[in-house]
């Protein structure tokens, strides 16, 4: 017959008897859970992030890039060959049945005024089509219409923070900024959707119409020219299918010959940012990997904490024994011990992983997420690792002679 | 039927290729109420003897009945079962916990036994009366003098009722005075409360307070002699 309460209490006091050792032996445990809270904290607040970033450049999206130039052997970057045309952009519209919205985007850099303000920001011609491709809702005022769009009218979106800097709180619907001198009547403000997974501010640009930029801002000698088409199929299981559809079509149109290159690149940005959530998913496995290990090596500090407690108190094994404790009697009362070192280390590890994880996102302003789960696991490993750790001592307790224990100096 | 019966009990130790015959056949009967005293040279066996008659050691051979039962070949825990419940410890060091309060040393054998708290502080702290002690409960062992400490042990082989109390040199470490009175509180709890009492000394004027002398030599009884009262 066990005791477990008296046999808890004798443990505390075997502790506290040696107040020093014991803190010093549960510091190994701290440190272990507090290092494994925190690295899944990191991980799981890195991951949160790419996730919101992910939606944040909308779901489900292609992006189809010019191809490159070769000019006497030397092959240009992507995007070096004018070729991609509104044509193209109404073609896959029309055409391919797995794509759900399709946006022209027409880019540059200029310089914009308002009043006394002035800012240079990305400018980007494009349809009403983009709002939805991107999955944008607007903050206030309107879209353009389609007839802004077919007469190249000169309107503008602005993003969230285009407007910060040019109207100090002033509402910018109705207003007229000038872009390269040309003056544009704003007609809605985009909502705030901040970084790209590249970290690039996605607020920071202001739309208009696609056709607008080609004749007013961005002109260039070739009529129809866009740089990008932006494309968002129906659904995740029709991005292949998608991405097949506008690969065909733009060869047809392109007159590309069986064994000729493409003069035109599709991406799946989707996936692309999929595979960024993949890695950061594996980065934080790995890190609670790496932080285990410092809960193993806690482990083995009990262990060995236990093994000389066990040879200190030989002589008090070998009285229990005389007076009537069994191999379980013994072997419990170090096993309790074991696991009560480890967790009271694993509660304080917890408080101390909790504690890391915010000083790190104060510090460098990581966003960190300590989740229950990983706060049940690390507890329930301390747990453990102290039955683990304390079995092989508690064990070689009580295989102990009697008659030699007691004889123990 | 005898309390404690040996019966040809022989233990060989072997140290390589030498086996030592610490106990040669030896047979003893211990009736219920009896006050014993082993005595010998060191080596003679008495040690060992006093090991197997307290189940804390077997017997390389023969037959050791306790109250009818074979326990030679019982194995750990059911012999931890029989010294918890039929065999109290005495030993000339004293063998207290260090850092553990009188009434909790007293308790320690209650504590495989399944008992409650409550019992457990009851029962403890009517056998700390019986020795004397009283008033001195929350008092740890580097508090108390030889005598008492060796009273807390007392107490503590008695608190479960166990029939057989075993002292292996009770005043060894201890003053002639306080050796007078633990001696005498071994013969009350003897007449008084009729617990068969086994103690192993080397000092005659110990022996004396017994009713039974028996000499061991060389893994031998020699002699074994009744004081007629």
């Amino acid at each position: 017959m066990i005791n477990i309460p008296s046999t808890v209490r004798i443990s505390f006091r075997a502790l506290r008897v040696n107040k020093m050792r014991s803190a010093l032996t549960m510091l190994g445990i701290i440190i272990g859970v507090g290092a494994v809270i925190t690295m899944l904290a990191v991980g799981t607040g890195a991951r949160q992030r790419i996730g919101e970033q992910i939606a944040s450049i909308g779901s489900n999206l292609i992006m189809v890039v010019p191809g490159s130039t070769t000019a006497g052997g030397v092959r240009m970057g992507a995007g070096t060959q004018p070729t991609m045309t509104l044509g193209d952009a109404e073609a896959i519209q029309k055409e391919c049945p797995s794509v759900l919205y399709v946006a022209p985007v027409l880019s540059g850099v200029a310089q914009v005024v308002y009043g006394n303000q002035n800012w240079s920001t990305g400018i980007t011609g494009t349809t009403m089509n983009m709002l939805y491709v991107r999955d944008w809702p607007l903050s206030a005022g309107r879209l353009f219409t389609e007839e802004e769009v077919r007469s190249a009218a000169k309107v503008c979106l602005l993003g969230q923070t285009v407007v910060d800097n040019l109207f100090g709180g002033i509402n910018p619907v109705g207003q007229i900024i000038r872009i390269k001198k040309i003056p544009f009547t704003v007609v809605g403000i985009l909502e705030a959707k901040g970084q790209d997974p590249g970290g690039h501010d996605q607020d920071d640009t202001i739309y208009v119409p696609v056709t607008t930029a080609q004749k007013q801002l961005f002109g260039t000698q070739f009529p129809g020219m866009i740089r990008t088409i932006m494309v968002k199929a129906k659904s995740t299981e029709d991005l292949a299918a998608a991405e097949r559809q506008i690969n065909e079509l733009l060869r047809q149109r392109h007159h590309i010959g069986q064994k000729q290159d493409d003069d035109f690149t599709v991406r799946n940005l989707t996936q692309m940012m999929q595979a960024a959530e993949q890695s950061t998913k594996v980065m934080t496995l790995l890190l609670g990997a790496i932080a285990s290990v410092s809960l193993l090596v806690g482990g083995i500090g009990i262990m060995n904490i236990m093994l000389v407690s066990v040879t200190e108190r030989t002589r008090e094994i070998g009285i229990r024994m005389a007076v009537g404790a069994k191999t379980w009697d013994i072997r419990l009362q170090f096993i309790i011990e074991a696991i009560i070192l480890s967790m009271i280390g694993g509660v304080a590890g917890i408080v101390i992983g909790i504690a890391g994880s915010k000083i790190l996102s104060m510090l460098f302003g990581w966003s960190t997420i300590v989740s229950p789960l990983s706060i049940l696991l690390a507890f329930g490993f301390s747990g453990i690792v102290g039955i683990f750790f304390g079995f092989y001592p508690a064990y070689k307790a009580s295989l102990l002679d009697p008659i030699d224990a007691l004889r123990y100096e | 039927m005898a309390l404690l019966e040996a019966q040809e009990i022989t233990k060989t130790y072997r140290l390589g290729d030498i086996a030592l015959n610490a106990l040669n056949n030896v047979s003893l009967v211990i009736e219920k109420g009896e006050f014993i005293a082993i005595m010998g040279p060191s080596g003679s066996g008495k040690s060992t003897f006093m090991n197997i008659l307290g189940c804390l050691d077997k017997p390389t051979s023969g037959r050791y009945m306790l109250e009818g039962v074979d326990v030679a070949n019982m194995n750990r825990d059911e012999l931890a079962t029989i010294r918890n419940k039929k065999i109290g410890f005495v030993f000339q060091g004293f063998n207290l916990l260090s850092r553990t309060s009188a009434i909790e040393n007293v308790e320690l054998p209650m504590l495989y036994d399944g008992f409650s708290v409550k019992e457990r502080r009851q029962k403890a702290a009517a056998a700390l009366k019986t020795v004397g002690l009283e008033g001195w409960e929350n008092h740890h062992p580097n508090q108390l003098s030889g005598g008492q400490q060796q009273r807390v042990a007392i107490a503590r082989a008695l608190v479960n009722n166990a029939p057989i109390i075993l002292a292996d040199e009770p005043t060894g470490n201890l003053d002639t005075k306080t050796s007078a009175e633990i001696m005498e509180l071994f013969v009350k709890l003897n007449t008084v409360s009729n617990i068969t009492v086994i103690l192993v000394t080397h000092e005659p004027n110990i022996a004396a307070y017994s009713r039974r002398t028996i000499k061991f030599l060389d893994g031998r009884i020699i002699s074994d002699e009744k004081k007629i009262a």
